[in-house]
């Protein structure tokens, strides 16, 4: 069926078929991956992800890993080759957030995912 | 049951400690999910916007088996106009408070939007209450 999440589809996986790097949280990968959600206004996550989205950002400080947290969003992704703050790499490991990256822009990262995410079950 | 907390203006690095607090004080009482999403979402909102527009504050948190009322108490600038503040976009907020993402005038909305209910006080130069309601029976 079509725009259907992929029911397998887990963090681990992402990271690999997006060749994704990972700055932290390597023992939660297993995390399963409900949608995404693309954002780097704080609020407009707060209000509208859901809660097992991947967020894809650029904000690299550690209120974005508090929302994660307080979301139950499964993971950050940072886009063209963002690195992670040391506050926010530190609260990504006390939350168990993963913290990914890619070196794509924000636009091509968001559909690759959206692709794999809803991609047809049927075949 | 009854929490306080205190809210350092400008001091981002512990926004949504309260909100935090408050989300697993209400998981171990087995509140339903929803009930427990829109308070973190309200919550949250509220705490930051102490941090990012305010001097300092207090949160009050009770639980009681209906509902929990948080009552956010801050000194600051006070909002002239809480009316136009509601509005989605309007940020009063600082370039280098954008830059991190906030300031897109949301928060007022969210919170609107995931409260039972919401009451705003605001004397100008002195500081704002927020107090957010939410009741337990999601039905109600
Ligand atoms: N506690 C407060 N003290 C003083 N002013 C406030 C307070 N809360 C809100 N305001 C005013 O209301 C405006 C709108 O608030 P709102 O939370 O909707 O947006 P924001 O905080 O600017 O941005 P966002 O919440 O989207 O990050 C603020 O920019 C500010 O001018
Ligand atoms: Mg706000």
């Amino acid at each position: 069926m079509f725009h259907k999440i992929h029911p397998d589809m887990n963090l681990a996986e992402l990271v690999e078929k997006l060749n994704l790097s990972i700055f932290s949280g390597k023992e939660a990968l297993s995390k399963p991956v409900t949608g995404g959600y693309t954002s780097d206004l704080l609020s407009d996550v707060m209000g509208h992800a859901g809660p097992g989205q991947v967020w894809i950002t650029l904000q690299t400080h550690k209120n974005v890993v508090a929302i994660a947290s307080l979301k139950e969003l499964s993971a950050i992704i940072l886009v063209k080759g963002y690195k992670p703050d040391d506050e926010m790499l530190s609260q990504s490991i006390a939350e168990r957030i993963p913290v990914l990256g890619t070196t794509l822009e924000t636009f091509e990262i968001t559909g690759r995912v959206f692709m794999l995410l809803n991609r047809d079950n049927s075949d | 049951m009854h929490f306080e907390y205190h809210v350092e203006g400008g001091n981002f690095s512990q926004a949504g400690f309260t909100s935090s607090q408050v989300k697993k004080t209400l998981k171990q009482l087995n509140v339903d999910g929803d009930v427990i999403r829109r308070t973190v979402i309200a919550l949250y909102e509220a705490e930051v916007n102490i941090v990012a527009h305010a001097y300092k504050g207090k949160i009050a948190v009770d639980i009681d088996p209906e509902k929990i009322s948080i009552l956010l108490d801050d000194e600051g600038p006070g909002i002239p106009d809480i009316q136009k503040a509601m509005e989605v976009g309007y940020s009063t907020a600082t370039p280098q408070v954008r830059e991190m993402g906030f300031g897109a005038g949301m928060g007022l909305s969210n919170m609107k939007n995931n409260s039972d209910r919401l009451d705003i006080d605001s004397v100008v130069g002195k500081g704002t209450r927020v107090m957010i309601i939410n009741y337990f029976n999601p039905t109600r």
